[in-house]
């Protein structure tokens, strides 16, 4: 039996198909301003990569902001429960997740059998999220995905105190007219983001086992710094971007099992 | 839509005889403007009104007046005007839309009739007192505080003395400012009909005990307007008497707040006026039903007919936001028990800083001594600038998913 999720985010959707217990295939695409649609690519991405159609599918479920609008699907469930699924599928021992996407970040404790035991997320700002990362590295012009490795190379990160993305970015421009190094100024930038998620994270109960999800988890260099403060190894899954939607195809083969 | 409302939420018949009640009270209100011989008094929320009633003063609320701004959705355009005057964003936004519909006349009803004098308690809040200096200068009248002490854990004799010493100052205030006599006889009457009347609303509140329940906090939310407003008159009690025996009709033939009730919860804080009807929605579609608050209870005050100076001086100091977090907590755990509550809904108010801090400790206290798991919102109770809603629905959703797991 096969069965689907699709995660359709702030920034990217994301879709996974399963064969039972095995991931088929997944797929991945920017959302852009139609996130109906970009459900319904990736959704058709995936299928076409694992060779089945549509009508092969048992189930599929949504998850992401873009869940409500999809057509695909009636069954719709938040990303917060298929983030911890997708992380307790891949890592049974992992009692903590950091999901630090497009516009959210946020903490989720699960419990043994892999349900949520206690959330928290960030509220209406940007700080620490991917949509954040993306407007610094705009700001410095350098590439989104060479952040960590530019930032493992500083001897001295420079203080960057603000938490708001605006003042963030005036400030990291400050530090450029200084004549900060960039790579001091990205590894503190890392350091700001992994100071603030730790204080919201430490609202919940916070397990060693700690997995990192969501598309920032590709940042070598906010792994690090999540390190430091956390005092101990962050596991990284293979795909963290597409845990989301991975929880999703689980919960669907779990519901077509029940019913 | 029409339909889909109906289903989800079933209306109070009483609702528009509310409606009326308050209509009437602020049309009185509004036409003593001027007239000498019916004083208007702004007055806190948390403020023993029954002073005033004895002395056929006319009690008017900017606390109830934000609320109605706020589900008016007119708040923040008033709160512009106060922040354009120089008034910080960061200030409680009952504050901010009554200064700026004090300095405009803007809002549902055109603005609160001029107060004659203020009567500002702190036992809410810090803020009422600089907000109501404000006003006192703005209106250039006279302002009556009641200070009452933070009750740490249980109220001290002394205390209870020193604002039972202040109410008898505020007589002294009222009969020099009314150029009448206090009558100790009248001000026994209005205490038994207040009496009377908080019994009637705590009554109303505690039916939500019944599973199904027949209310949800947010037709609480609406029905608690007579109780703050028109404490201590007759006309609350004759209309909570009607409330009363309709919710009971409820009960008895099952009737459901929620269509169906998988989920009883429990709700923190101000309501957020302005959603109070997507949220409605949101949660009766889930099945969740709020039962109860920590927010209507606290005008469940008693007083003591043979002494309500004393025991008006204690119940007035005890309420839940002039309590330590030891005390909070034990006044959730036993609204938890007491409703059946599966789960905790927090709201984290901006504009309210004496009920928004501790609510994490709270959270914390109730899942290690209840078990029972706890959601914090943020957002603002009449300040719609600081809500999200797709983050909040979300969170939602995701707690009542744990909740089905």
């Amino acid at each position: 039996m096969y069965f689907a999720g699709v995660d359709i985010g702030s920034i990217t959707a994301k879709a996974v198909v399963l064969d039972n217990d095995t991931i088929l295939s997944t797929s991945l695409a920017r959302t852009g301003h139609d996130s109906r649609n970009a459900g319904r690519m990736v959704l058709e991405e995936a299928l076409g990569e694992a060779g089945i159609s549509e009508e092969d599918l048992a189930k599929v479920i949504a998850t992401g902001y873009g869940r409500l609008n999809v057509d695909f699907t009636d069954e719709k469930v938040t990303e917060i429960t298929c983030h911890a699924r997708g992380a307790h599928f891949s890592l049974p021992d992992v009692r903590t997740v950091i999901d630090l996407g497009g516009q959210d970040s946020k903490g989720i404790a699960i419990g043994d059998n892999g349900k949520v035991i206690d959330f928290v997320m960030n509220d209406k700002c940007a700080a620490g999220t991917g949509r954040f990362l993306e407007v610094m590295a705009a700001a410095l012009q350098v590439d989104l995905g060479d952040l960590g490795s530019i930032s493992r190379e500083s001897k001295d990160p420079a203080p960057i105190s603000s938490v708001c993305t605006v003042f963030a970015e005036s400030e990291v421009i400050s530090r450029v007219a200084e004549g900060v190094l960039k790579t001091d100024i990205i590894a503190g930038i890392h350091k700001a983001i992994a100071s603030r998620i730790f204080a919201m994270i430490s609202r919940i109960p916070v397990n060693e086992k700690i997995v990192m999800t969501g598309g920032v988890a590709r940042n070598s260099g906010v792994v690090d710094a999540l390190e430091e403060r956390f005092k101990t190894r962050i596991i990284v899954p293979g795909m963290p971007q597409h845990m989301g939607s991975l929880g999703a195809a689980i919960i669907a083969r779990e519901r077509s099992n029940e019913t | 839509m029409g339909e889909e409302e109906k289903e989800l939420h079933k209306k109070i018949l009483a609702t528009d005889a509310m409606k009326q009640l308050m209509a009437t009270y602020y049309m009185e209100a509004k036409a003593a403007e001027g007239d000498d011989k019916k004083p208007v008094c702004w007055i806190t929320s948390g403020a023993p009104v029954e002073f005033l009633v004895a002395m056929d003063i006319i009690p008017v609320y900017p606390e109830n007046h934000g609320a109605l701004c706020g589900a008016a959705r007119m708040a923040v355009d008033l709160a512009e005007i106060a922040e354009g005057a120089g008034f910080s964003r960061d200030l409680c936004s009952y504050a901010r839309l009554d200064i700026g519909s004090a300095m405009s006349r803007g809002g549902p009803i055109g603005g609160l009739p001029r107060p004659d004098f203020l009567l500002c308690c702190n036992n809410i809040c810090g803020t009422v007192v600089k907000w109501y200096e404000e006003l006192a200068v703005y209106f250039n009248v006279p302002m009556f505080l009641i200070d009452t002490p933070f009750v740490h854990e249980s109220s001290r004799r002394y205390a209870i003395d020193y604002v039972a010493a202040q109410f008898r100052e505020l007589i002294e205030f009222l009969e020099e400012f009314t150029a009448g006599s206090y009558d100790a006889e009248r001000f026994r009457e209005v205490a038994l009909l207040s009496k009377e009347g908080i019994g009637l609303w705590s009554d109303i509140l505690r039916l939500s005990e019944n599973r199904p329940s027949p209310i949800t906090c947010f037709d609480a939310f609406i029905h608690m307007a007579p109780i703050v407003t028109l404490r201590g008159t007759a006309r609350v009690i004759d209309y909570y008497r009607a409330l009363k025996a309709e919710i009971e009709q409820r009960v008895e033939k099952g009737i459901s707040a929620v269509p169906e009730e998988r989920y009883r919860l429990l709700w923190d804080n101000i309501p957020i006026w302005y959603e109070l009807r997507n949220l409605g929605h949101l949660f009766a579609e889930q099945g969740a039903c709020l039962v109860a608050d920590t927010y209507t209870t606290a005008w469940a005050v008693e007083i003591e007919v043979d002494d309500p100076v004393n025991s008006m001086a204690r119940a007035y100091s005890s309420i839940y936001l002039n309590i330590s977090i030891d005390l909070m907590f034990k006044k959730v755990k036993a609204l938890i028990e007491r409703y059946s509550v599966d789960g905790v809904v927090m709201h984290s108010n901006r504009s309210c800083k004496p009920y928004s801090l501790g609510q994490y400790d709270i959270a914390r206290m109730i899942l290690s001594e209840t078990g029972k798991p706890v959601l914090v919102i943020e957002a603002d109770m009449t300040d719609s600038r600081v809500f999200s809603s797709s983050q909040v629905h979300d969170r939602i959703l995701a707690f009542i998913e744990t909740l089905h797991s």
